[in-house]
C-alpha cells in the first residue's frame, strides 16, 4: 500500500491519477477486494460479520435522521416520538427500522459470536480480534440501553432506573456514582439529555473499534470451518468476487427477514408498556428489558442470597458483568489447541448445551421472579460459569480431538490437492 | 538518552541526573494539569444548582385519614406518607429486631408512630413498591411489595424478604405543626 504501488494495475486514467495521490483503490482491494486472500471453505456462518457492519451503518443512517425530529426533554420526548410516527414524512418507517434494526443488529452479532465459539475463532493468534469484538458488544449494549430510554415510555424510564441503580451496589461510592450518572436524585431530564448525547456518540466509537477489529482480522485473515491455518495459495480465494457476492446474497436474505418484521410485525419485539408515557410515581407491574438483554437480566436476578461478605444485590451485579468479563479471558480458558468443534467431539456437545443454556436464561429473564423461575435462573447461571471456568480448561487436557486434515484444500478437493479448481 | 545525558550533566552518586528530575517534574505537572482539565468535564454531570435547589417540600397532612396513604413527589422520587392504624403500629413494634436483615426498631423509623414517612423507592434496583392503594398487593408482611424483583417490606417499611438489602429510606423531615410536615 506504499505510494505508487499498484498504480499500473489500473487502466482508467482518472483512477490512476487518484491512486497515485491517494491509494484508495489499492487499499480497498486489500481490505475487501481481489488482493485479500480468504480461506476457500468459508460457510454461510461467515456472513454475519459483514451483516453486523451493514446493520451498524443502517442504525447510524436512520438514527441521524431520527435525531432531526426528536426532542430530548422529559416534557416533549414522548410526544416527539409520536410526532415522528404520525406527522413526519416516513417517520414511522425510520423509527420502526431503527427499533427493529437494533434487534437485528443483536441477532447477527449473537450468531457471529456463537460462530466464533463453535469454530474456536478466538484462539491464538486471534485473541485481540476476539477481545475487540467483546468490546464492540459492550458498546452496543450501552448504546442500545440508552437508545431505549429516549422515547421516554414507562419501560424506558424504569429500565433506566433499574440499570443505573446497578451501580448503587458498589460499596461506599455507589450512591454518589448513581447521582452522578443521573445528574440529579432520580432519572430525570438531565439523565435523558446525557443519554441522548451519548447515544449519538457511542455508535461512532463502535465504528472506531470495528476498524480495529477489521485491522486485527486482516493480520491473519478469517478463521474457517476446519479451524486449521492456510498452508498454500491453494487454500485461499480472493475476497472479491467470491465473498463479496456471497455476502451480498446473505444480505438479501437478511433484508427479507428484516422487512418481514419491519412491515408486518414492527412492534412484536418491543413492549406495549413503552407506549405509556414515563411516570416516576408508578412502576409497571412487570418490567423486562429488551429481548437481547434477557439472559443477562436473568443472571442479574439469579443471585438472591448473600455470598460470604458480598450482599445479594452486589452479587447479582458481579455475576452479570462477570458473564461478559469471562468472554475477555476465553482465549486463555480454552486450552485445547484445536480450533474447530468439528474435530472436538466432547466440546461440540457442550457448545450446544451452552447455547441451550443461554436461550433458557433468556426465557427466564422474561418471566416474573416467582415460583420455580429464580431457582432455574440460578442453575442456568451456574452452568454458564461452569462451562467457561471449569469445563473448557478441563476439556483441553481430557478431550481427544479427531485427526485434522492436512490442508484446507485437501477435503475440499476430495483428498487430492492436485486437482485444479475451476476458477 | 540517559547515557548521553550522563556525559553532559551533573550525575549524583546513584546515577540520576538533573534531567531525570526535570522529566519527573514535567510528567507530574502534566498529570496534575490533565486532572484539573478533566474535573470540570466529570463534575458537570453532577446535579446542577437548580436541581439541588428543589431539595425540600411541605406537605399538608389534613385529610389523610387513618389507614390512608398518599404519595408525594420529592426530588423526582415518590415519598410514601402513611397514616398507620393502631394495628399496623402494634405489628411493626412487635417484630424481633434481631431477625431483620437491616435491623431497626419501628421507633427509629418514625417521629410520630401514626405517621410513617419514607422514600417509596425499593432499595434493590429503584422500582416503586406497591401497597399505597388498598387494592394493591401488600406483600407477606402487611406493608409494601416490589413487583420488579419480589421484595417484601413490612408495616414499618423494613425489608423482610426478597433481594433488597436495606429498609425503605426514611428522609429527613420535621413536623412544622400538627398537620404540616417538611420533607428534606
Amino acid at each position: 500500500m506504499s505510494a505508487g504501488t499498484g498504480t499500473t494495475n489500473y487502466t482508467n486514467p482518472v483512477v490512476r491519477w487518484i491512486e497515485h495521490r491517494l491509494p484508495i483503490f489499492s487499499t480497498m482491494d486489500h481490505m475487501v477486494g481481489s488482493q485479500y486472500p480468504t480461506p476457500r471453505n468459508l460457510s454461510y456462518w461467515w456472513n454475519f460479520g459483514s451483516l453486523a457492519g451493514i446493520a451498524l451503518v443502517l442504525q447510524i443512517m436512520t438514527g441521524i435522521v431520527l435525531a432531526m425530529h426528536y426532542t430530548p426533554h422529559v416534557d416533549y420526548a414522548f410526544a416527539s416520538v409520536e410526532h415522528i410516527m404520525r406527522d413526519v414524512n416516513f417517520g414511522w418507517l425510520l423509527r420502526y427500522a431503527h427499533a427493529n434494526g437494533a434487534s437485528f443488529f443483536f441477532i447477527v452479532v449473537y450468531i457471529h459470536i456463537f460462530r466464533g465459539l463453535y469454530y474456536g475463532s478466538y484462539k491464538t493468534p486471534r485473541e485481540l480480534l476476539w477481545m475487540l469484538g467483546v468490546v464492540i458488544m459492550l458498546l452496543m449494549m450501552a448504546t442500545a440501553f440508552m437508545g431505549y430510554v429516549l422515547p421516554w415510555g414507562q419501560m424506558s424510564f424504569w429500565g433506566a432506573t433499574v440499570i443505573t441503580n446497578l451501580f448503587s451496589a458498589i460499596p461506599i461510592v455507589g450512591e454518589s456514582i448513581v447521582t452522578w450518572l443521573w445528574g440529579g436524585f432520580s432519572v430525570d431530564n438531565p439523565t435523558l439529555n446525557r443519554f441522548f448525547s451519548l447515544h449519538y456518540l457511542l455508535p461512532f466509537a463502535i465504528v472506531g473499534v470495528v476498524v480495529l477489529h477489521v485491522v486485527a482480522l486482516h493480520q491473519f485473515g478469517s478463521n474457517n470451518p476446519l479451524g486449521i491455518d492456510r498452508k498454500s495459495p491453494k487454500d485461499s480465494i480472493p475476497f472479491h468476487p467470491y465473498y463479496t457476492v456471497k455476502d451480498l446474497f446473505g444480505l438479501g436474505v437478511f433484508l427479507i427477514a428484516f422487512a418481514i418484521f419491519l412491515f408486518y410485525f414492527p412492534n412484536v419485539l418491543g413492549h406495549p408498556d413503552n407506549y405509556t408515557e414515563a411516570n416516576p410515581l408508578s412502576t409497571p407491574a412487570h418490567i423486562v428489558p429488551e429481548w437481547y438483554f434477557l439472559p443477562f437480566y436473568a443472571i442479574l436476578r439469579a443471585i438472591t442470597f448473600d455470598i460470604l461478605f458480598i450482599p445479594a444485590k452486589l452479587g447479582g451485579v458481579i455475576a452479570m458483568f462477570g458473564s461478559i468479563a469471562v468472554l475477555f479471558v476465553l482465549p486463555w480458558l480454552d486450552r485445547s489447541p484445536v480450533r474447530s468443534a468439528k474435530f472436538r467431539p466432547i466440546y461440540r456437545i457442550f457448545f450446544w448445551i451452552l447455547l441451550a443454556d443461554c436461550v433458557l436464561l433468556g426465557y427466564l429473564g422474561s418471566q416474573p421472579p416467582e415460583g420455580i423461575y429464580p431457582a432455574l435462573a440460578l442453575l442456568g447461571t451456574l452452568y454458564y460459569f461452569f462451562h467457561f471456568l471449569i469445563l473448557l480448561p478441563l476439556l483441553g487436557s481430557i478431550e481427544r480431538p479427531k485427526p485434522l486434515p492436512a490442508s484446507i484444500s485437501e477435503p475440499v478437493l476430495g483428498g487430492s490437492a492436485a486437482a485444479t479448481p475451476a476458477e | 538518552m540517559a547515557e548521553a545525558a550522563v556525559d553532559h550533566h551533573q550525575t549524583s552518586e546513584d546515577g540520576e541526573t538533573r534531567r531525570d528530575f526535570l522529566y519527573l517534574l514535567t510528567g507530574a505537572a502534566t498529570v496534575v494539569g490533565a486532572g484539573v482539565m478533566a474535573w470540570p468535564l466529570v463534575d458537570t454531570m453532577n446535579p446542577s444548582a437548580d436541581v439541588l435547589a428543589l431539595a425540600s417540600i411541605e406537605v399538608d397532612l389534613n385529610g389523610i385519614d387513618e389507614g390512608m396513604s398518599v404519595t408525594v413527589k420529592w426530588r423526582g422520587k415518590p415519598v410514601f406518607i402513611r397514616h398507620r392504624s393502631a394495628a399496623e403500629i402494634e405489628e411493626a413494634e412487635s417484630v424481633d429486631v434481631a431477625d431483620l436483615r437491616d435491623p431497626q426498631t419501628d421507633a427509629e423509623r418514625v417521629e410520630k408512630p401514626e405517621w410513617l414517612i419514607m422514600v417509596g423507592v425499593c432499595t434493590h434496583l429503584g422500582c416503586v413498591p406497591l401497597g399505597q392503594k388498598p387494592t394493591d398487593p401488600h406483600g407477606d408482611y402487611d406493608g409494601w411489595f416490589c413487583p420488579c424483583h419480589g421484595s417484601h417490606y413490612d408495616s414499618s417499611g423494613r425489608i423482610r424478604k426478597g433481594p433488597a438489602p436495606l429498609n425503605l429510606q426514611v428522609p429527613d423531615y420535621t413536623f412544622l405543626d400538627d398537620t404540616t410536615v417538611r420533607i428534606g
